[in-house]
């Protein structure tokens, strides 16, 4: 019986997908009837856009500093070309042979973490690269490895990622902290641009700390939560933000890049930074 | 999932009387008074593996009903011989999956309501799987995979209701033992489902899942015995090729967080194991110690 569950005999590899020969015989690659093209469509969209942006933002090594404010394309500052920040994110490791832009040094990291976190890969393989584009339709490609062979295999490293992505928002953390000063660089004031700082890191924060690498880190990889309770806890609240993570992904995103944009406005001269006191 | 053998699998039904097809299941009677009615376009697959196609009905649909009640009494009043698997009727049995309107879904769990009454509503065997006839499909691939995991290996020196686990360490394998083998799952995977070669390598996320819920058992002793599940996750039952795009997760009609909760953690056991050289050098030096 087609349908028992003795072992049967396996005459081997076919080709073909849905389409294949011994299947339901329809032509149609799918017959949803639903907008399946609209989430990936306006996923390869919202990316699309970002890396337009900052690219632009990063190769144009201008307008990335407005005291007291630094944008987070440019922090921390590794080489000896970057603008001058007092108590800034200057550490000029890369010395002066550096001649491209700096933000090019640092920007490794986070697009590193965010290229192999584990929703940007749902988010890209079904919006860029079809694989699949939308649940039951059928992918264009005629053969699929999946993340077995290099280069898809590298997004292991993803958790290497994630410990540079934790630095890089430490730093992001001072800078924020010192946009608690004026332009004068004297402590105790806070503009418009503190707010939008703010804003930023906390969704930062929120975005690393519920990546799926950190929780695995934080107490997934245990057998036995029992015998670790700190860690289960920690494990728990990770978890809660963890269901939140794509929504952290998209939020992070956009304040990073409207973070950014402040900055260039500020450093370009469109207008002022209102101050609140 | 029930097999062809379950009363629930009907097909050449004999001439009954209307409200009850031929295996004994009421078809729910069109109320007396109260409740709407509309005649819904169904557009239904029939044939079988030597081919076949959409065939087009009209069905009439009472207020409540789900699409299975539908097939149920087009079964009973045009299509006598129309092969549907279904069991409990309930969502709990996993017997009734199908695609409607080309999503992978449970027949029995998918309200009318839902579709506008103009539409047109396609109701096709899983496309996955080899077709038997009409909506019934030979599921046999799954059976095949799930032998391919090795059961759980009970702990030395503990016999049977000597096993004593704390609830926080059993949590994470209970929501995977809510699985219902539908294998709407195993259906909507892009890995087997466009691509056939990829069968005899790729276990699917329901098979990978039961792998992570054993790794995760707290009293399961495969290591002890020689067994890395971690490893063999990737390199025996193909994790690798999976690309964690959440179709697994989507179409789970028990709400199964699989890709989250399962493949995800999964994924990360295995880079411990085999791409993490912290890990295993954390591991060396734990060992010596």
């Amino acid at each position: 019986m087609a349908t028992g569950t003795e072992p049967q005999q396996n005459a081997g590899p076919r080709p073909g997908g849905v389409r294949e020969g011994s299947r339901a015989a329809i032509a149609a690659p799918h017959l949803r009837t639903d907008r399946w093209w609209l989430a990936p469509a306006g996923t390869a969209l919202g990316l699309l856009a970002f890396v337009v942006y900052s690219t632009w933002r990063a190769f144009a090594n201008a307008d990335y500093y407005a005291a007291p404010y630094v944008s987070p394309f440019y922090s921390p500052c590794l080489a000896d070309n970057c603008h001058e920040m007092r108590g800034g994110p200057n550490i000029g490791l890369f010395g002066e042979w550096w001649g491209l832009s700096p933000a090019l040094i640092i920007l490794i990291f986070p697009l590193g973490f965010r290229l192999t976190c584990y929703y940007y890969r749902k988010a890209y393989y079904r919006g860029f690269w079809a694989s699949p584009p939308a649940c039951a339709v059928a992918e264009p490609h005629k053969k699929y490895t999946g993340e077995t062979r290099f280069p898809l295999i590298l997004q292991n490293i993803h958790r290497y990622f994630f410990y540079a992505a934790v630095l890089v928002a430490l730093v992001l953390s001072w800078d924020t902290l010192l946009g608690f000063r004026d332009a004068h660089y004297e402590w105790g004031h806070m503009g418009l641009g503190t707010l939008v700082f703010l804003v930023n890191i906390v969704l930062i924060w929120a975005y690393t700390l519920s990546c799926h690498s950190c929780r695995h880190i934080v107490g997934g990889r245990l057998k036995h939560f029992s015998r670790h309770p700190v860690r289960y806890r920690l494990w728990g609240w990770v978890g809660k933000l963890n269901a939140r993570h794509m929504q952290l992904a998209w939020a992070s995103l956009i304040s990073v890049a409207l973070a950014d944009f402040y900055v260039y406005l500020l450093a370009s001269g469109a207008f002022t930074d209102p101050r609140l006191f | 999932m029930s097999t062809a053998a379950d009363s629930g699998t009907r097909a050449g039904a004999k001439d009954g009387p209307e409200g009850e097809d031929a295996g004994g299941a009421k078809v729910n009677p069109a109320p007396e008074s109260g409740g709407e009615r509309y005649d819904a376009h169904f557009r239904v697959w029939r044939g079988d593996a030597e081919g076949g196609g959409l065939r087009d009905f009209t069905v009439e649909v009472n207020e409540g009903e789900v699409v299975l009640d539908i097939i149920h009494r087009l079964q009973a009043t045009q299509a006598p011989d129309l092969a549907v698997r279904w069991n409990c009727k309930a969502g709990k049995c996993g017997s009734c999956s199908a695609e409607i309107n080309g999503r992978p879904r449970l027949m029995c769990m998918t309200r009318m309501s839902v579709f506008d009454r103009a539409e047109t509503i396609t109701v096709t065997p899983l496309r996955a799987f080899p077709v038997v006839r009409d909506l019934v499909t030979d599921v046999g691939f799954n059976y095949t995979k799930a032998r391919e995991v090795p059961s759980f290996i009970p702990p030395q020196g503990l016999g049977p209701g000597e096993y004593r686990m704390q609830q926080e360490d059993v949590g994470r394998s209970q929501e995977f033992r809510k699985c219902i083998e539908c294998f709407l799952c195993q259906d909507t995977c892009h890995v087997v489902r466009d691509h056939e070669e990829n069968k005899p390598a790729f276990a699917g996320p329901r098979f990978l899942m039961r792998v992570a819920e054993l790794d995760m058992h707290p009293l399961d002793a495969a290591e002890e015995s020689g067994l890395d599940r971690k490893t063999s996750a990737q390199d025996t039952h193909g994790l690798g090729y999976c690309n964690i795009t959440k179709c697994c997760t989507e179409v789970c009609p028990e709400g199964i967080k699989i890709t989250d909760n399962a493949l995800i953690p999964l994924k990360e056991r295995a880079a411990d194991r085999k791409y993490d050289p912290l890990v295993w050098l954390g591991n060396k030096i734990r060992r010596r110690a």
